[in-house]
Order: structure tokens, then sequence, then C-alpha cells
């Protein structure tokens, strides 16, 4: 058993019974091919982060399914090539630990906010990385960041010394 | 002139040393890294979308591989530009 997960933008412009149908014709594909379906996300209406076929947003649906083999992999993609509703789609297979994730996820351990996201595999020690985060985030997140932070401890420590000196 | 105790030092000891880098994979057990969450990968781009290199990010090499696959996923899917200005 295989498991797989198939990503895919429905254009924005259909009706709501279509967008739904477009997604429930993908699932009843699988069905009949013999896949067991693991669960059905629906992310709704994202705006997109740059332009698909002249449309700025889209429905998200992801599809989880486990397949005996990938044998039905080339004819759900050629069905959503061929599909106009369609905008973009994505299959990838999973890991156990992107079935893990996916389990973890639906069961709520998993936070939509990355700083939770560190939470999921030790849900034990919660506030741990929560508080460990913050001091993580500023030194990798851009090269600027190293720099301005060395710069004020020795601006603040000088001054301090200072002041105490004159006022004695 | 007062007792200077409270000065130990001329300069700011501090002054040079740097917090080590890590892996926050590695450190915090982060096995998949999910490419449909946006906000988790723009940790990891620059303002124009770019990758971040290891030597800032602090990644191990494993998952940096890793977050760069998830990075380009995200791209294809519209979850995150692949050429932009004033990302953050």
């Amino acid at each position: 058993m295989r498991q797989y997960e198939v990503t895919f933008i429905v254009d924005p412009v259909l009706s709501g019974d279509e967008i739904k149908s477009t997604a429930k014709t993908y699932q009843d594909m699988l069905v009949t091919e013999g896949c067991k379906i693991v669960h059905i996300d629906e992310l709704g209406l994202k705006q997109l982060a740059y332009s698909i076929n002249k449309r700025s947003s889209g429905i998200y649906y992801t599809i989880e399914f486990s397949a005996e083999n990938g044998d039905v992999i080339p004819k759900l993609e050629l069905s959503l090539r061929r599909d106009e509703r369609i905008m973009r789609f994505l299959t990838v297979k999973l890991d156990k630990y992107g079935i893990k994730y996916n389990d973890d996820k639906r069961q709520g351990l998993i936070g939509k906010v990355s700083k939770d996201k560190d939470d999921k595999k030790q849900s034990v020690a919660k506030k741990v990385p929560v508080v460990a985060k913050p001091v993580a985030k500023p030194a990798p997140k851009a090269t600027p960041a190293p720099d301005p932070t060395p710069v004020p401890e020795p601006v603040a420590v000088p001054v301090v010394d200072s002041s105490k000196t004159e006022e004695e | 002139m007062a007792s200077r105790d409270d000065i130990k030092f001329l300069s700011n000891p501090n002054i040079g040393s740097r917090q080590k880098k890590y892996c926050r994979f590695r450190k915090f057990g982060i096995k998949h890294i999910d490419y449909k969450d946006p906000d988790f990968l723009v940790q990891f781009i620059n303002e124009q979308g770019k990758v971040l290199p290891r030597r800032i990010t602090g990644n191990s090499l494993k998952y940096q591989k890793r977050v760069a696959i998830a990075v380009k996923r995200a791209r294809h899917l519209a979850f995150l530009p692949y050429v932009t200005d004033l990302l953050k």
C-alpha cells in the first residue's frame, strides 16, 4: 500500500455546486480505481501568490488516498490535465512521516500557526518549543538579522556603566 | 572616584560572541515539511522569494534539501511566489 496526496486548484469562477462536483468526480474516480480515500481536505478559497490563467484566487482541495500501486496516478493526472476547471495540481507520495504529519494535523496536534508546528512531535513538552522559537527565529530569518542583534547589546551596556560612574 | 567594582571588563565581553546556529528540524524533531503551509516556509526564503542558504538558516543538509523541495512545490501550487519583491 502506498499513500498519496493530490492537491489541486479549482477555478473560483464556477458556482459552489460545480466546485463540489469537480472534487467529487476525482473522489469517485479514485474509489472506482480501487483506492481507499483517507481524507479530503477542502482548504477553501485562497489568494494565489501569482495569477494563473488570469485568476488571482483559487479553491484548494487535497485528497489523501492509498493505492496498491502507482498505476492510478497517470490516469488521475491525465484527467486532471484535461479538465478545464482545474488550474493546477500536484501529486505527492507520502512517506511515513508525511502520513503521521497528516494524521496529527487532523487530530489537531499541529496548529495552523507555524509556531505551534514544533509541538507536533513533542506534544509532551508543549511550552518549550513555543518559548524557544522566538529566540530561534531572528537569527536565521534574514541576512541582516545577525548584524543588528549584537549591536544593541554593546551599546546598551557601556551607557549603563558610564551613567553609574557619573552618579557616584 | 567611586569604587569601580561594578565594572569588571573594559569592554563588553559579549561582543563578537554569537549564538550558535542549529537545525531547528533536528532540535524540535520535525520530520515532515508541509508544502501547504506557506507561513512556515516563508521563514526560509528572502524578500525576493529565494531560498535562504544553509549558512543563514542553520539547517542540516538533509532538511535544507527538504525545505528546498517544499518551497518548490509550494511555488508550483501558488502558495509562494516564484519572483517577487518585498515579500516580508
